[in-house]
């Protein structure tokens, strides 16, 4: 196929270079430099996709981000992406796109069969007709309208590309770069300051590159590359296309999308695909410029209807005639503009002027150009319906109220200008209320909220003598206030057609007896009859009409339609638009992608992963990890072919009999130091602290102020002020922080200074009756005799000429000891341990394990401690002092906290012996009571109990300290399970604790 | 995003801090008999405030130091920040 509507000469795309692609299956070709809209058209394809609900033919609108209909399923590299914009999408060799939202394809589409249904698709349609019979709703309604509303399919693959987040700083921070862009960019850079000029578009210079107009004795065009070059040049400025500003969010943080790799075949290597940039800028300048406002008539959404400037678009930038039969329908001097370039290019249009007899320099051109002009007259319906074919025309009268004899002329395309709106997303973003300005019949900003400033077009003012004046002072004053620099730079000399006033007029009436459907809303299938609808049954905020009509909230956001759409309830309620007021504008402008919204935190990456320095041992020795926290742990070490269950338990049993080891690095280790450090643990510990010798070991207990246990762990005292705490693993951070709390803000005469050292320490826990044995071995030099290092004590030593610590404190209930070495020589100790113990049948152990430990002594952890619990609940009552004030001692006193039958901590055994019960399962007195039934408390951890080889639970029970003894039921409804079960002490291993001491 | 000025580092990202509530909130003495109303007051009641709230932050991923934000809960506006200790007129 030729590129049949593809000019001979002209636009900005290169021509040298061709390229190939593929729509809907079929090979087009086009060249290096279009979209794929541009490509498109050149091909003389119109009909590129269907809407919404009606399902109605769709082709150009527009000819960028402000494009409703042309969304397309691309395939690049394997891949594929929903809901691109084909007036965005640059061609790029063998690039492939399918139409969407049409079945069985896009020139047959059975859905189509709502547009002669549409007498049942009105207004709030969803509301009204989904609500009965309820059944319905996963049968029927649902899958059918995940069929028809579905826009593109989103892929189910794992995306390979690498998404960027990056983070910048700069004084200026300038979103487009049409002539206030470049033109406050170039004074702003001038004077010093740090820019950043962002353009949405892979060309700079913005409507320069359309419009006919001479700055400084050059082309507009020209001069917009001379800018673009020397700004590019200068050290102070960074040049960004194919980079949307998207969001302005508080403190001048805007956010800003940059397609870094999307215009190409395939991301080059180490590239990102996308790159979102977080800039917080001194001053934000908005130079987003305009968008043109569409006119309504009959069928104004038949492919072929597009916006004047797209028109205009395609023949300067593309060199591509969007029809040769074209017909230019206006309300301002704006539609004059496309259709002399129609012209020029030997095409001959045909314009129609709803203005009764406008005078100006523009339309005096297309008079002595000798294109056909009529005034008062007006496009009552186009015809065709995959494309535009003819168009009906009328007279229309002065009052804009009655049409004449309606006829039909010839034409392939309809081009409308219904003026201008100027584009305030971010100004309106950054808290700006914006005013309505009744001489271009739309919003613009209002008084600045944060420190931005809208320029040109986006600011109303289109004229680019003022907006140019405008934007080089704004881009000196302010960069000046920033670098103290001022240099003055000299204006040039611009020349422009000066152009006449537009028509309020923009919403054509229908003709006697015709019942056409006038789209405000083209992505979302919104008419004019909806609207008028919703306003009947009684709607009146335009919130309230945008939700019920779905007006503005398809993908393209409303760019084209809201507007209109308040004009539309304006002149119906006979209030003016400003009364009305605009719906709310949020970030994102423009659609942004998953992908760089999450940026390189995906999978592994999406939290930090944290590994003991025992790591590399555990992998070489078969270890099952588990997650932490952001902690990496051995769970268990497989041996053959060994389940979890299995080999936990022979691990914890080897625990029982011989020694086992385990990595307690990950423990939370806090560095205490000062001359008041033992009352700052004695403040913050519920027991007394003041009377710990040097060389001890003591275990603590922390509650926040609402008596709720924070965490526990054991202190020692390494020297006179100097202590080590730990922590448990998932608290290490919280602790510090609420010390930091206590000794900064609350009690800041405490000298005291607090630091982690969570990975200055590797840890292993050595437990078992034969650990001190084992001890022995590793520190032959040392007594480690009960006599020598009791129970919770403490000694410093010399592991072959390491530097070690030893506590002797126990997590597993068994004779146990604590290994502390430099982390550097973790593995070493770790490895000594292992070869040293071999004579014991020393075995490594994982958290499972040592969970199964810990469970059966009735030891609690993060499981009892689940921020619900306070000191009695989980038996650490005895260690709450009566005689001294702590931190959360007060709320001890509360009502529910000192009840008779306050809960606590059981053991729970099922009466089989054999059941494993699940872990947050109910405790019930009656498993046949009816619903719902009472709850008297929840299982919080579950073993197998490898002294007593059958399953043991913990549990916090109402009543607890009664109910020993007494039969109950776990319910697990989760699990459909009920066991009949006994309730015991939650002390069910060496209740007296002699092993520790032993 | 908001952009906090830490009085130890100066302008840094939200991120950087973590929120730790009304900073008027005075902790009652150790060892001093109060009602358990003035205890609950201590503890849960906070005034949900729209405007003008001076309220904690720490430093978490910088210095560590806990700050005194002067912030506006409506419009995020920071009027002033302060170390801990400082002396807020």
């Amino acid at each position: 196929m030729t590129q049949t509507f593809r000019l001979e000469n002209g636009g900005l795309i290169n021509r040298d270079k061709k390229l190939s692609f593929k729509f809907n299956g079929k090979t087009y070709y086009g060249y290096e430099g279009d979209t794929l809209a541009s490509a498109l058209i050149a091909n003389g394809v119109h009909l590129v996709g269907r809407s919404f609900k009606y399902h109605r033919p769709r082709g150009f609108f527009g000819a960028g981000v402000d494009e409703p209909y042309a969304i397309v399923q691309l395939y690049r590299n394997n891949e594929t992406e929903p809901n691109i914009k084909a007036t965005e999408q640059e061609l790029f060799e063998g690039l492939e796109a399918k139409s969407v939202n049409c079945w069985p394809s896009v020139n047959f589409d059975i859905g189509a069969i709502n547009n002669f249904l549409k007498i049942f698709l009105p207004a709030g349609f969803y509301y009204k007709t989904f609500m009965w019979p309820k059944s319905f709703w996963y049968r029927v309604y649902e899958p059918f309208i995940r069929k028809a509303a579905g826009l593109g399919v989103a892929s189910t693959k794992h995306d390979k590309e690498r998404y960027e987040h990056k983070y910048e700083y700069c004084d200026l921070l300038i979103a487009g770069s049409g002539p206030s862009g470049l033109a406050s960019a170039y004074a702003a850079a001038k004077n010093g300051a740090r820019v950043i000029l962002a353009e949405d578009k892979p060309r700079f210079g913005g409507s320069l590159l359309t419009n006919d107009v001479n700055i400084g004795n050059q082309s507009g065009e020209d001069w917009a590359n001379s800018i673009i070059a020397e700004l590019k040049e200068m050290p102070n400025v960074v040049v960004k296309n194919r980079s949307q500003v998207f969001g302005y969010y508080d403190h001048n943080m805007l956010v800003m999308s940059e397609k870094v790799s999307d215009h190409l075949p395939k991301t080059k290597k180490y590239h990102p695909k996308q790159r979102l940039w977080y800039i917080r800028a001194k001053e934000v300048l908005i130079s987003s410029g305009s968008i043109e406002r569409p006119l309504v008539f009959g069928n104004n959404d038949t492919p072929g209807v597009m916006l004047s400037s797209a028109a205009k678009e395609y023949l300067k930038v593309y060199g591509v005639l969007v029809g040769k039969n074209p017909l230019v329908f206006t309300n301002n001097d704006s539609g004059y503009e496309t259709a002399i370039e129609f012209k020029k290019n030997g095409i001959n249009p045909i314009i129609l002027d709803s203005r009764i007899n406008p005078q100006s320099e523009i339309i005096n051109e297309a008079i002595n150009l000798g294109i056909n002009i009529k005034f008062s007259y007006v496009v009552v319906a186009a015809q065709g319906y995959k494309k535009v074919n003819s168009a009906d025309i009328a007279k229309i009268s002065d009052d804009k109220k009655q049409l004449g004899t309606v006829e039909n002329i010839k034409c392939d395309c309809i081009c409308v200008s219904g003026f201008w709106t100027p584009t305030i997303h971010l100004a309106s973003q950054s808290g700006n209320k914006t005013k309505f300005k009744e001489e271009i019949d739309a919003f613009v900003p209002g008084t600045s909220k944060q420190n931005e400033t809208t320029l040109g077009a986006a600011n109303g003012i289109f004229t680019l003598e003022e907006t140019l004046k405008d934007s080089f002072t704004a881009g000196q004053d302010l960069s000046k206030k920033i670098t103290n620099n001022d240099n003055k730079i000299s204006f040039p000399n611009v020349v422009e057609k000066k152009s006449s006033q537009h028509d309020k007029f923009w919403c054509v009436p229908l003709p006697e007896g015709k019942n056409y459907k006038r789209f405000l809303d083209f992505q979302n299938d919104v008419s004019v009859s909806d609207i008028e609808i919703a306003l009947k049954e009684g709607y009146r905020s335009i919130e309230h009409v945008k939700r019920y009509t779905t007006l503005g909230m398809a993908t393209d956001q409303g760019k084209t339609s809201n507007l209109n759409g308040l004009q539309l309830v304006s002149d119906i309620e006979n209030k003016v638009v400003p009364a009305v007021g605009h719906t709310t504008f949020r970030p994102p402008y423009t659609p942004i992608s998953i992908g760089a919204i999450v940026g390189r935190e995906v999978g592994k990456h999406s939290k930090p992963t944290r590994k003991s320095p025992m790591h590399s041992w555990h992998e070489k020795n078969n270890a099952v990890f588990v997650d932490a926290g952001v902690w990496l742990r051995p769970r268990y070490y497989k041996q053959g072919n060994e389940t979890l269950f299995e080999a936990s338990k022979r691990e914890a049993k080897n625990v029982r009999t011989n020694v086992g080891v385990c990595d307690v690095t990950t423990l939370g280790k806090i560095d205490i130091k000062g001359p008041d450090a033992a009352e700052l643990l004695n403040r913050v510990y519920t027991n007394a602290w003041l009377k710990l010798p040097v060389g001890k070991a003591r275990y603590g207990v922390m509650l926040r102020e609402d008596g709720i246990v924070m965490d526990d762990g054991t202190t020692t005292r390494i020297s006179e002020n100097h202590y080590h705490m730990t922590t448990t693993t998932a608290q290490a951070a919280n602790v510090l922080s609420h010390l930091e709390y206590y000794l900064q803000l609350v009690w800041p005469e405490l000298n005291v200074n607090v630091v982690s050292t969570t990975e200055q320490w590797a840890g292993a826990a050595i437990a078992g009756p034969k650990s001190r044995q084992l001890l022995e071995k590793l520190f032959p030099n040392n007594d480690v005799s009960n006599e020598g290092l009791p129970f919770m004590g403490y000694m410093e030593s010399d592991l072959f000429g390491v530097k070690a610590r030893i506590f002797r404190i126990s997590f597993s209930g068994e004779l146990a000891y604590e290994v502390n070495v430099e982390s550097d020589n973790g593995n070493f100790m770790w490895e000594k341990i292992i070869e040293l113990g071999k004579e014991f049948q020393v075995q490594p152990y994982g958290t499972e394990a040592l969970s199964t430990l810990r469970i059966e002594m009735g030891h609690v952890a993060g499981s009892e401690l689940d921020g619900r619990t306070i000191p009695y609940d989980t038996s650490l009552d005895g260690l709450v002092s009566k005689k001294k004030d702590f931190i959360g001692k007060r709320s001890l006193n509360r009502e529910a906290f000192t009840s008779e039958d306050r809960q606590k901590i059981v053991g729970v055994v099922p009466l089989d012996k054999k059941t494993s019960i699940p872990e947050g399962s109910h405790l019930v007195k009656d498993a046949k009571a009816p619903l719902p039934n009472k709850k008297l408390g929840h299982i919080s951890a579950s073993c197998w109990s490898v002294e007593h080889d059958n399953p043991f639970s913990l549990a916090i029970l109402k009543d607890g300290k009664n109910m020993i003894g007494e039969k109950l039921f776990v319910m697990s409804p989760l699990k459909n399970k009920v066991i009949p079960v006994e309730i015991v002490s939650s002390h069910y291993v060496d209740p007296k604790g002699e092993r520790v001491r032993s | 995003m908001l952009h906090i000025k830490c009085p130890y580092c100066g302008m840094r990202s939200q991120n950087e801090f973590s929120y730790g509530g009304d900073a008027s909130v005075k902790r009652p003495e150790l060892n001093k008999e109060i009602s358990d109303q003035e205890w609950d007051s201590f503890v849960y009641n906070r005034k949900s405030l729209r405007g003008k709230h001076l309220e904690l932050w720490q430093h978490l991923s910088g210095c560590r130091q806990w700050i005194k934000v002067e912030r506006d809960t409506a419009t995020h506006e920071i009027f002033n920040t302060y170390k801990a200790d400082e002396e807020i007129s």
